[in-house]
């Protein structure tokens, strides 16, 4: 079984170096100011909000509908369409294609669907040699690092770490962190692997029924490399990516880099529709739990995310910890409610590595109430006893408190005269949480309710 | 009109003079406030953590102690947010629906409600830098927070604060960011917590402000700890107190 992950305990240490979670905090924050800025100049946003969300919904609602009639038309365009139930189907069928055609060397771009199911490592375990062509990928490539967010992965590291990294891996000077330097060595050396690649394998952000087209956003253009390049495509599509027809698109898209990146547009909007002249072109439509999601009543809105970051820039939670915190694909916001739905047990506790402040699901182009789903995914670990112990023994004995006003009372008292009266070495100790970085209350010499009793006669 | 005083667990314990301010104030405004000595918590501490059964005791007993007043104000906007959002865990009688519905927040009931027009008695001659809460945010809708530039700009505390002679309000760089406090995220997530804490106060303190102001004292419990161990010359103060004339 695997084991939980503790966020709060890797936060801790991601905080306790403040040259990283510092600048990470400063950088992260910067995506929600420009977010900010780009969103002002859209007087419109909160209806496109509003038109995505119902867009989603709709297509949710009629899946099974849109995803046949996207599977006839991407068959009638020449491209071969494959279904796989999980994580362990798709990667069966993505190496199986490469290996059916001899293909050994894959260039590919950024998928969060290929992290989510663990391919990286089971294609190197097929023989099969695959490169990252994203920047920020193929530093957390080179790290043996997952991606830290959703579409800036290698965030959380600061731009020496980037070129001791690659003074190791790619024979660069080690106190030359200029950032256009850094780009041009990774440049040279993946350039050669890009045009001797046998295959390139891309992702999704949106696939259109009406067409059995697809479209790929990426800021570097390199989804275009691996799908032009080779005669070979194999395209991972979760089928949550799909939107009912062509002009849909135009809602995704204004509001997907707006509400990442706070620019206008991606800088690269990949249409493919079809493999290229003597090419060939395999999509692989993957469930991997969305199913169950949707059947979920409780969980099924998550379906609607269109991963563009939003949540994880405005969450302050996130800023601190890190990405990498979280221990699994996703992480943030969307990852506290993506992740306990893969495995309640291991991601139990990220529910709880939230404030609750509620700006995730504010900024949320699609509308998904995000803070109602972080709190939705705590009733169910709590009632499943997967809480940490602590804590739930903890709220057990408040609960029993606070429902007796004559407990309380009591209990207030002997809070109260705890405080005061303690030594500072015993309140001030390490289990205390409560003290590590603040003071203790000064208690006051009585409650309210004294006050009240002696200065309004009782109630 | 009949008002129950709904004084949060926290409060009472640790915060009386806020209370008191809030009590004061009403009074002062000629309302007969009712206080029910029996009341123990909202039930939120629990419910927040989603331990639904473990609430249901406490939440039933916030009901009954208030069930026969028209109206019941409380000067904390996460417990009115419970309350009247996520109350759910006891037997949703009509009972339970009708004081569910009568909770007000102290700042909504000045501002919404009564409609104050002055504070005759508050005179507060202070840089202030203003803590909304995130559950007064974008929970109770108390100002347009900082994800909605294309919406009309508001904040009803800033409305009431703008009565009190004297008081200057500082802008900070990040207004509505959450201060990390969190009901038990305090403790169990006590790092994280502990830094948005340090990020906040010191967004307050560099541009200016004496007193950090909010209508939630759960969140100044938590940045005053936290100003204490920096020792940072900021002090930290309920706008009732400021409504009410000013620390006691
Ligand atoms: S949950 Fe919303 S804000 Fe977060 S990544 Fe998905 S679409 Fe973007």
């Amino acid at each position: 079984m695997s084991r939980p992950v503790d966020a709060a305990a890797n936060a801790a240490l991601f905080i306790a170096d403040p040259a990283h979670q510092e600048t990470h905090d400063r950088l992260v924050w910067g995506m929600r100011q420009h977010r900010d800025k780009a969103v002002a100049a859209i007087p419109e946003w909160e209806r496109l909000r509003d038109l995505a969300s119902k867009l989603k919904e709709h297509t949710l609602t009629h899946l099974d509908r849109y995803l046949e009639q996207f599977e006839a038309n991407a068959t009638k365009r020449g491209a071969q369409v494959h279904w796989a139930r999980d994580a362990a189907e798709h990667n069966e069928i993505v190496a199986q294609i490469f290996l059916d055609r001899g293909a050994r060397r894959i260039v590919k771009s950024k998928s969060m669907l290929q992290e989510e199911c663990g391919m990286m490592p089971y294609l190197a375990g097929r023989g099969l040699e695959v490169v990252e062509s994203d920047l920020g990928e193929r530093i957390q490539q080179l790290d043996h690092e997952g991606p830290s967010h959703i579409f800036v992965p290698a965030i959380h590291k600061l731009r020496t770490d980037v070129a001791a990294l690659f003074a190791k891996n790619l024979g660069t000077d080690p106190d030359d962190s200029e950032p256009h330097h850094l780009a041009e060595a990774m440049r040279q050396n993946a350039r050669p692997k890009f045009l001797r690649a046998d295959a390139g394998m891309t992702g999704a952000n949106f696939a259109v029924a009406e067409t059995g087209g697809f479209v790929v956003c990426t800021n570097e253009g390199n989804a275009d490399i691996g799908a032009t390049l080779p005669k070979l495509h194999v395209a991972s599509v979760g089928i949550e990516k799909l939107v009912p027809r062509a002009r849909d698109l135009g809602v995704f898209v204004r509001l997907l880099a707006r509400s990442g990146l706070g620019s206008a547009m991606t800088q690269y909007t990949s249409h493919f529709h079809g493999p290229k002249p003597g090419g060939e072109l395999h999509i692989v439509l993957v469930d991997n739990t969305r199913s169950a999601r949707l059947g979920s009543p409780e969980f099924w809105e998550v379906l609607k995310c269109i991963r563009c970051g939003a949540c994880m820039n405005t969450c302050p939670v996130y800023r601190r910890s890190g990405g990498l915190a979280y221990g699994a694909t996703y992480s943030g916001p969307i990852g506290v409610i993506l992740d306990p739905g893969f495995d309640h047990r291991k991601y139990g506790e990220l529910p709880f590595h939230s404030t609750l402040c509620g700006s995730c699901t504010e900024v949320c182009p699609v509308k998904i109430d995000v803070s109602g789903q972080i709190a939705k995914w705590r009733r169910v670990i709590a009632s499943e006893g997967l809480m940490a112990p602590g804590e739930s023994i903890g709220m057990k004995a408040l609960g029993a408190t606070l429902a007796h006003p004559a407990t309380f009372h009591a209990a207030e008292a002997i809070g109260l005269a705890a405080i005061a009266h303690l030594p500072r070495a015993v309140v001030d100790n390490p289990l205390n949480p409560w003290t590590k970085h603040r003071e203790m209350p000064t208690p006051p010499a009585e409650t309210f309710r004294s006050w009240h009793e002696r200065n309004r006669g009782g109630a | 009109m009949n008002i129950g005083l709904f004084v949060p667990c926290y409060v009472d314990a640790l915060f009386p003079e806020v209370a008191i301010a809030t009590l004061e104030l009403l009074e002062g405004l000629g309302i007969d406030v009712g206080y029910p000595a029996d009341q123990t918590c909202c039930g939120q501490p629990m419910a927040n953590s989603g331990c639904q059964p473990e609430s249901a005791a406490t939440e039933a007993h916030f009901a009954a102690c208030f069930r026969d007043f028209e109206t019941v104000v409380g000067p904390s906007g996460s417990c009115v947010h419970h309350v009247r959002f996520h109350l759910d865990a006891t037997e949703q009688t009509s009972e339970v629906v009708r004081v569910r519905r009568a909770v007000r927040e102290l700042v909504e009931f000045l501002h919404d409600d009564l409609k104050v027009g002055a504070f005759p008695r508050a005179r507060f001659p202070h840089k202030v830098g203003l803590h909304d809460s995130c559950t007064a945010i974008r929970g109770l809708g108390h100002c347009r927070s900082s994800e909605h530039p294309t919406r009309p700009a508001f904040s009803k505390t800033r409305d009431l604060l703008a009565k009190v002679e004297g008081l200057a309000l500082v802008e900070i760089d990040r207004p509505d960011e959450c201060c990390g406090f969190g009901g038990s995220f305090c403790v169990t997530d006590e790092a994280v917590s502990s830094k948005m804490g340090e990020d906040r106060v010191r967004d307050f303190h560099r541009h200016g402000a004496e007193y950090i102001a909010s209508a939630d004292m759960s969140c100044l419990l938590h940045m005053k700890g936290i100003i204490d161990r920096l020792g940072l010359p900021l002090k930290v103060i309920h706008v009732a107190q400021i409504l009410n004339g000013g620390p006691a």
